[in-house]
């Protein structure tokens, strides 16, 4: 049986969702989505540079893709809404992540605002995955505004850190009837496999994939620690032990 | 004639329309979302609007982002 898993009424069977920023050529992101197997896909909205004409990034991304725009650069609620109101009209469809910075050092989200931009995102029928620090009461609320799944990051965003947040990720998981997509800082595919080993419904890479020697390979080996850190969380692990325990019987030995 | 163009002063010639704006700055009219004192519009209403005074524009793009 396929091992599927719903947001907003969609039916997803990749749990790898993948950023565009950062890749060296825009050329790079069909081949990364198609090497991950992801199906949903982040994009920005910003200011064209009017000295010099640049790509449109959507043109990159494969259609049968959700394109799920980021608020980045939104300061507070109200410009998140804004931008997530903009990237809807624009034909980006009606997924949303929210991310509402004023940390410049470390770029962590300001929860009280991503509660009130998802609250009234939510309402108008968006699909509204905030992205937050991991925080029990606030991905409570989250869930009460009518998020659709919640974004805990692992570490601060592009520092390739790890799943540095793993015990209150592992609250989130167990407390919160959402779906936990673990977001920003993974840094290597095994990180990406512990969150999912744990119970994360899905993770969400960008940097490390983007910003690797060859990022396709590294799609590809996301992709698979993301599929195999699942199956092990299906699998269920076996306990540990503070001691050793033989594997093989302790009878029967060939001595005298 | 003053707008304000992407948070930046920009002087105009009067009966400047979005679409001629746009033109001007030599935009790909297809790769670009323009909101208009705070609304979106369509691009098939672009040349219908005509610029005045102090009206705020803004010219935008999806780029990369995670």
């Amino acid at each position: 049986m396929e091992d599927t898993f719903k947001i907003g009424g969609r039916e997803l069977t990749s749990r790898l969702f993948l950023g565009t920023g950062k890749f060296s050529s825009n050329r790079l992101i069909p081949e990364a989505v198609r090497a991950s197997g992801a199906q949903v896909v982040t994009v920005a909205l910003r200011r064209i540079d009017l000295e010099y004409e640049e790509e449109n990034i959507a043109a990159y991304v494969p259609k049968d893709c959700i394109l799920m725009p980021n608020t980045s650069g939104a300061r507070n609620a109200q410009e998140a809404v804004r931008i997530a109101r903009l990237a809807r009209a624009a034909g980006c469809g009606n997924w949303v992540k929210i991310e509402v910075i004023t940390d410049n050092r470390y770029l962590l989200p300001d929860n009280y605002e991503t509660i009130k931009a998802t609250e009234i995102l939510a309402a108008e029928g968006f699909v509204v995955l905030p992205y937050m620090s991991p925080d029990l009461m606030v991905a409570k609320k989250l869930a009460e505004a009518g998020a659709a799944a919640v974004m805990p990051l692992g570490a601060p965003i592009g520092s390739n850190r790890g799943l540095r947040t793993k015990e209150l990720v592992r609250i989130l998981i167990d407390e919160i009837p959402l779906p936990i997509i673990v977001d920003a800082g993974l840094g290597r595919p095994s990180e990406a496999a512990e969150a999912m080993e744990m119970g994360a419904a899905a993770v969400l890479v960008n940097t490390a994939i983007a910003t690797a020697g060859d990022p396709v390979a590294m799609a590809r080996a996301f992709g698979l620690a993301v599929k195999a850190g699942r199956l092990a969380y299906l699998a269920g692990p076996g306990e540990t032990q503070e001691y050793a325990r033989a594997s093989s019987p302790l009878t029967g030995f060939l001595r005298d | 004639m003053k707008i304000i163009l992407n948070g930046r002063e920009e002087v105009l010639e009067e009966g400047m329309t979005v679409a001629g704006l746009v033109a001007l700055k030599g935009v790909n009219p297809d790769a670009v979302i323009v909101e208009y004192n705070y609304s979106l519009v369509k691009k098939e209403d672009w040349a219908g609007i005509t610029l005045k005074e102090n009206d705020r524009l803004e010219i935008l793009r999806f780029v990369g982002g995670g």
